[in-house]
């Protein structure tokens, strides 16, 4: 069996009342179907990590979702303002978010570490002024 | 220790999720970054903050925490509790600052296990 679920969300830019909506929505749909709680947690903290990148950053974005008996892929497309220096943004403790969004406690510059360190393989690619796409696998078993 | 008896000894305000304190406390953390929460709590964790927007209820959906509480006599914003009764997330609050309601709760046992 391949692919047995795939879905795509749609996440706007700068929507705080709904940031984290499609995070929690994978949580629920993965906790419905038996995934260990463990690669959840994985997959929460990259979801929602990815999600209020778009939130805090892009115009727009989706997050697709794939699953299939070995592993869980989530790709992220977002049109947003690219990222100039990866290896620099991949850095913890970097960020480029602004005062406001430091004052409500984003900001921290551990969000594209944090989706990395959960994921289990990770891609990201960036183009300036066009927006940034991440490739996160995290292997179910 | 039980979520009621620590809102009792510790005089706490129950904001949200007065039918849901029956539960039993999984040690703490304490932190204003939403990243740093979302990457180092526990479940079934107290998540002390002074953050009191409403992207918080999220994170403690999505980390399973036991409760919020808000530091420093810090009142949630109206969207914060809406969302919380939604999502069936506890937010308490206290008087005290960060540092003093952790030292108490330390002082009850609470974390010292973990």
């Amino acid at each position: 069996m391949n692919e047995f679920f795939s879905q795509t969300y749609e996440i706007k830019g700068k929507d705080f009342q709904n940031a984290g909506k499609v995070s929690t929505g994978i949580k629920t749909l993965l906790k419905q179907l038996g995934i260990k709680p463990e690669i959840i947690r994985k997959v929460a903290i990259a979801c929602y990590e990815a999600e209020m990148n778009i939130v805090m950053y892009a115009k727009t974005g989706t997050m697709k979702l794939d699953i299939d008996t070995k592993k869980i892929k989530i790709t992220v497309l977002d049109q947003g303002p690219g990222i100039q220096d990866i290896d620099l943004a991949m850095k913890e403790g970097y960020s480029t978010a602004t005062p406001e969004m430091r004052e409500m406690g984003f900001g921290a510059g551990m969000g594209l570490p944090n989706i990395k360190k959960n994921s289990d393989e990770f891609k990201i690619e960036s183009s300036i002024g066009e927006g940034t796409k991440l490739e996160i696998t995290i292997f179910i078993n | 220790m039980k979520l009621a008896e620590i809102i009792k000894i510790l005089n706490l305000n129950v904001i949200t999720g007065e039918n849901d304190l029956d539960k039993e406390v999984n040690g703490g953390y304490a932190s204003d970054l939403l990243s740093d929460v979302i990457a180092n709590a526990q479940n079934g964790q107290l998540w002390i903050t002074m953050q009191t927007h409403v992207n918080i209820v999220a994170v403690a959906v999505l980390k399973e925490l036991l409760a919020i509480i808000i530091v420093n006599g810090r009142n949630p914003a109206d969207d914060t509790i809406q969302k919380a009764k939604e999502q069936g997330v506890v937010i308490l609050s206290s008087n005290l600052s960060a540092f003093k309601l952790c030292g108490k709760l330390y002082e009850l046992g609470i974390g010292k296990d973990v």
